[in-house]
């Protein structure tokens, strides 16, 4: 027979043959992909646009605004935003709307002044604020009570007498004001450092006379020796103070004479005034380094005015120490309970039924290690430890509170089946060839371990590291439970003995967030800071990745898997 | 490999007979290993059967027989690599140099020293090159540089790998190739000065060109090893091996000189697997 075979199928059409095609699910599964990858970047773009735009600054309009049937008043505010509200809306707030229009366009202003107005926002309809002007010479001082102050510069002055005013005011006012701002930085550091130091050692002097006095231990010449410490502290301090007192009579020297949009004029010590600019004056090169210099205050400076103004290094930094120590904690144990269970146990019933729970515990919500870490670290372990070693200290806890340290194992606790499963995937996949190659040279099971599995499976204990800091950093609720606080006094790492404070509270970015957003005073103010602290918790998940991942790559690289 | 039909053997044997120090009988031999009824049970199932047999020292004994039939079983109690297989019990004795091994008082790690095996996927470690001949060495509690500098490099020449690689010693080892990496994993064996070498296939994933370096390599090694050998390759048994052993379902069917074994062999089973009939 000759009959050629028909090799091309048989023939279809229509839907059908698209469908065996596997076309749709190219699209099905495309589609999937683009559409979280759209839904993470519009995540990130929002939030770096709406919480980076907050530092730039924003034009300063003078104009008059009159509601129907009320007076004009003259306004001096910061444009901040513009939406447009439906009629019913704001005739629901009680505003005297009339005629036909539907639509209205509302603009936010910041008119500051908080301690004049009462409130730092204001919401206008666009219409009714006629006459606008950008007044070049409007000013606007942030201060470090009472929010920012917006208007004109009158006069500097030095020991309530004027030293300038007119044109040259605003010059003399920076000069005066980087030399405040100098002082702050020397008060600050004083108050802080020096001083803060000297309190610490009186303390560690009060804890160690008490700590004598129970164990029926202070003679006579051990309470001189304290006293002798106490006298040259106190000492230290009084010369600090006269400094102090020096510095602060420094920077009380220069006032600023600002005039409102009402009129009035207010007298502000430069030793309360942060900065002082002129948005309108500003050109595009001005502007960038004003806004430079707010991102670098965010990232750097400590809060001030309830977490609604300043920066949120604490919180970084808290972060950052946290999934460290956390780090540190959750890997060893991780890997030692990995390698039992891989290596060690005898793969049977119970070994299964414990690999179910560990990987079970992953699925466990994380406010319920956040009680577990309260009731099991923070009061009973904590408490037994301050009953041990600081009664002293007592009736305030040391370890018997929320801190730093607790928080860390609570995480670490939180983490741990992520790091065991990573782990144990990462022995398992280490070819049997190479364990044989080691033992045929005359190896034991441990020098094995160490010498050649350890090593091979190095990159899947990263990996798990990767997760589990993705996992710990981004956490908030355990931590509300085990030491995370909205303002934090000192950071956990500063240069007393022993440097590293682990029974200190702490700030954290996400604990933050939740503050600024929900717990502030101020809404408005704190609105922006949510996105803006929002996106550097973000940034700073990625780099504590990123830096893991390089870290595992590196390992990947060297331990590159046998070809075959 | 052997397809043909013929009843001889198609393997070139002329080279058994050249070397002068060839004993022409067991008896006249060094015996490095005794294999005293030998039986060895993967749980219920019976392995190895009553296996007799004397290694000679410095000599090359081959083990072939078709797949299954116990001959790297064999090969792997010579160093109780079995040990790590779960369920396998052994009885009888394996005797080095009049030593049971599976004696109570032996420390595995120090008969695996003395009995070094290569296997039949080269494993080097995913270490330098030099870190992989330094491995033995390293767990001997050697750390003189200048001393693991010489070994590595003895071992290296030993295994005819030292000209290939003395230029990168501190690359990854598996960036060699396979045939190269087999050699390694020989110089990593040898480097701890073993008496016996244990090959298990140790060509079987190479090509023919690093197939001929081995072989080549074995009968160097031979005058300072004791080598036992398992192969699926008869014509390689022939070129290289003094002794060969013929295994079948368990059981050690004949056991002998190469020469005669291939030439003359005594039972109907290995004739019919060496000319190809089966297997």
């Amino acid at each position: 027979m000759s009959e050629m075979p028909n090799l091309r199928g048989q023939e279809q059409h229509g839907f059908k043959a698209w469908w065996k095609s596997g076309d749709p699910w190219i699209w099905i599964t495309g589609g999937g992909v683009a559409i979280s990858v759209l839904l993470v970047a519009g995540l990130l773009l929002l939030i770096a646009a709406r919480g980076l735009a907050h530092f730039w600054p924003a034009p300063i309009v003078g104009a008059s605004y009159q509601a129907p049937g009320s007076s004009p008043m003259p306004v001096l505010a910061a444009l901040r935003s513009e939406e447009t509200v439906s009629r019913a809306r704001l005739e629901s707030a009680g505003l005297p709307v009339r005629g036909d229009q539907q639509l209205y366009d509302r603009l936010l202003l910041k008119v500051g002044n908080r301690d004049l107005y009462g409130s730092d926002f204001r919401y206008v309809i666009s219409d009714w604020l006629t006459q606008r002007s950008y007044p070049e010479d409007a000013t606007v001082f942030e201060r470090l009570e009472w929010g920012n102050l917006i208007g004109y510069l009158v006069a500097v002055k030095q020991q309530g007498n004027v030293v300038a005013d007119g044109p040259q005011a605003w010059e003399v006012f920076q000069e005066r004001q980087e030399r405040a701002n100098q002082l702050r930085d020397d008060i600050e550091h004083l108050e802080k450092v020096e001083i803060g130091r000297i309190n610490y050692g009186l303390e560690q002097q009060r804890l160690k006379q008490r700590r004598l006095e129970l164990e029926n231990a202070l003679t006579a010449e051990r309470q001189a020796e304290i006293d002798a410490r106490i006298a040259e502290l106190n000492a230290d301090y009084r010369v600090l103070e006269d400094e102090l007192v020096a510095l602060y009579g420094e920077i009380n020297r220069d006032s600023v004479v600002v005039e409102v949009v009402t009129g009035e004029q207010i007298n502000v010590p430069l030793a309360k005034v942060v900065r002082g600019y002129r948005p309108n004056a500003m050109g595009l090169f001005g502007k960038l380094r004003f806004y430079g210099a707010k991102v670098w205050e965010f990232v750097s400076e400590e809060p001030r005015e309830a977490n609604t103004e300043g920066g949120i290094f604490p919180a970084i930094f808290g972060t950052v120490m946290m999934v460290l120590l956390m780090s540190v904690f959750v890997t060893p144990f991780g890997v030692v309970a990995a390698l039992y269970l891989r290596e060690y146990a005898k793969q049977g019933f119970v070994t299964r039924t414990i690999r179910v729970a560990v990987n079970n515990l992953a699925g466990v919500p994380s406010i319920v290690y956040g009680v577990f870490g309260l009731g099991f670290f923070v009061y009973f372990l904590g408490g037994s430890i301050d009953a041990l070693f600081y009664p002293e200290a007592l009736p305030s806890p040391t370890f018997g509170t929320g801190g730093l340290l607790w928080a860390s194992l609570t995480l670490a606790i939180l983490t741990l089946p992520v790091v065991i499963v990573a782990t144990e995937e990462g022995l398992a996949r280490i070819p049997r060839s190479i364990r044989e190659a080691s033992l045929a040279l005359g190896a034991t099971r441990a020098e094995t371990l160490w010498r050649v599995v350890l090593p091979m499976s190095s990159p899947a204990m990263m990996t798990g590291l990767i997760l589990a800091v993705a996992r710990a950093a981004g956490e908030v609720a355990p931590l509300m439970l085990v030491g995370v606080v909205k303002l934090a006094p000192s950071l956990p790492l500063d240069g007393n003995f022993p440097y590293l404070h682990l029974d200190r509270k702490f700030m954290h970015l996400g604990f933050h967030i939740y503050d600024v957003g929900f717990q502030s005073p101020n809404v408005e103010a704190a609105r922006p800071l949510v996105y803006a602290t929002a996106l550097l918790l973000v940034l700073v998940i990625i780099t504590l990745n990123l830096f893991a991942v390089r870290v595992r790559n590196r390992l990947r690289e060297k331990y590159r898997a046998l070809e075959h | 490999m052997n397809d043909s039909a013929t009843p001889s053997p198609s393997v070139d044997l002329s080279h058994l007979r050249s070397g002068s120090d060839a004993a022409q009988s067991m008896a006249e031999e060094d015996i490095a290993l005794q294999v005293k009824a030998l039986n060895l049970y993967y749980g219920d199932k019976r392995a190895l059967q009553d296996v007799q047999m004397d290694i000679a020292s410095k000599r090359v004994t081959a083990f072939i027989g078709p797949s299954g039939c116990g001959k790297s079983t064999l090969l792997r109690c010579f160093n109780r690599m079995n040990d790590l297989v779960d369920g396998v019990t052994i009885q009888g004795k394996l005797e080095l140099h009049g030593k049971n091994i599976y004696d109570k008082d032996v420390d595995v790690a120090t008969l695996r020293r003395r009995v070094g095996m290569v296997f039949q996927k080269p494993n080097p470690f995913p270490k330098s090159i030099y870190e992989n001949v330094a491995y033995g060495l390293r767990l001997g509690g050697v750390n003189k540089k200048r001393v693991l500098d010489e070994t590595v490099e003895w071992a290296l020449k030993g295994a005819a790998l030292w000209e290939e690689v003395k230029d990168r010693l501190h690359e990854n080892a598996l960036g060699l190739s396979g045939g190269q990496q087999q050699r390694l994993v020989i110089a990593r064996a040898i480097a701890v000065k073993p008496e016996v070498l244990l090959l298990d296939e140790p060509a079987s994933a190479l090509d023919p060109i690093s197939t001929l370096k081995i072989e080549e390599l074995i009968n160097d090694l031979k005058r300072d090893y004791t080598i036992v050998i398992v192969t699926h390759n008869m014509q390689q048994a022939a070129r290289v091996s003094d002794y060969t052993a013929f295994m079948y379902l368990g059981e050690l069917i004949e056991f002998g000189r190469t020469d005669t074994l291939f030439t003359n062999p005594e039972k109907k089973q290995t004739e019919d697997y060496i000319t190809g009939r089966y297997g």
